[in-house]
């Protein structure tokens, strides 16, 4: 299980290469990247992401291992970048590895779910507008609570 | 102990930290925000709504009604917005 919080910017498809030979037994993997976006009718320039790195690794390292028991995983990673990134640059991956394609395609979603509300990254966009905080999202809470 | 503050609460109280000495009845993170409320308006209006106010104590999250006593670090911020 790896959880890592950097500001250093990563390559998915490494990252999914060397992470589909991390365990043996292995039928299934699933890999989702979050994005930084740029909408067409209100774009953006930068997407600067704040973060508490010590309780980030914390909060990861509980969600990983939550999902790893409920789903049986075989191994789980999450990268997760903070600073300042631009329009498609790769802020989040999580990568699920287990016997059969029904738990590796859960246990993505629900680490994403918790991670979203659970995970203390702060999101600002800079745009032609000015500078704003990302509001916190009630369908977040949604879809972390129909886990529970 | 610290007080460490991210995001738009950093922002308005103008500071990412700060050393405080609470008296002994402080003894939760609720307690803690009423009493840093008492002495400095900027926070008061900036808490205002505490269900924004999302707290851990050294580095592990919690509700309001969690004691800090011995705690050395505690964090108070937004409702997080990652992935």
């Amino acid at each position: 299980m790896t959880v890592r919080v950097s500001t250093d910017s990563f390559d998915p498809g490494a990252e999914v290469n060397a992470f589909l030979n991390a365990a043996d037994g292995a039928g299934a993997a699933v890999t989702f990247t979050g994005v930084v976006r740029s909408k067409l009718d209100d774009p953006i320039t930068a997407l600067t992401l704040e973060c508490y790195p010590e309780l980030a690794i914390n909060q990861l390292t509980a969600i990983v291992d939550l999902a790893t028991a409920r789903f049986g995983l075989l191994a789980a990673t999450v990268i997760h970048r903070y600073g300042t990134l631009g329009p498609g640059e790769p802020i989040v991956q999580v990568m699920t590895l287990s016997p059969h394609r029904d738990a590796a395609f859960k246990a993505a979603e629900f680490l994403m779910d918790y991670l979203k509300t659970d995970a203390p990254f702060w999101k600002q966009e800079t745009g032609p507008k000015g500078t704003h905080w990302v509001e916190a999202k009630a369908e977040d809470d949604v879809a972390k609570a129909r886990w529970e | 102990m610290k007080i460490l503050y991210f995001a738009w609460l950093r922002e308005r109280l103008n500071r990412g930290e700060e050393e405080v000495s609470p008296p002994a009845e402080v003894a939760t993170v609720a307690d803690l925000i009423d009493w840093l409320a008492s002495r400095d308006e900027a926070f008061a209006h900036a808490v205002e709504k505490r269900t924004l106010i999302k707290a851990a104590v050294d580095a592990k999250l919690v509700k309001h009604d969690a004691s800090i006593i011995g705690a050395k670090t505690i964090a108070l911020f937004p409702p997080m917005t990652g992935g």
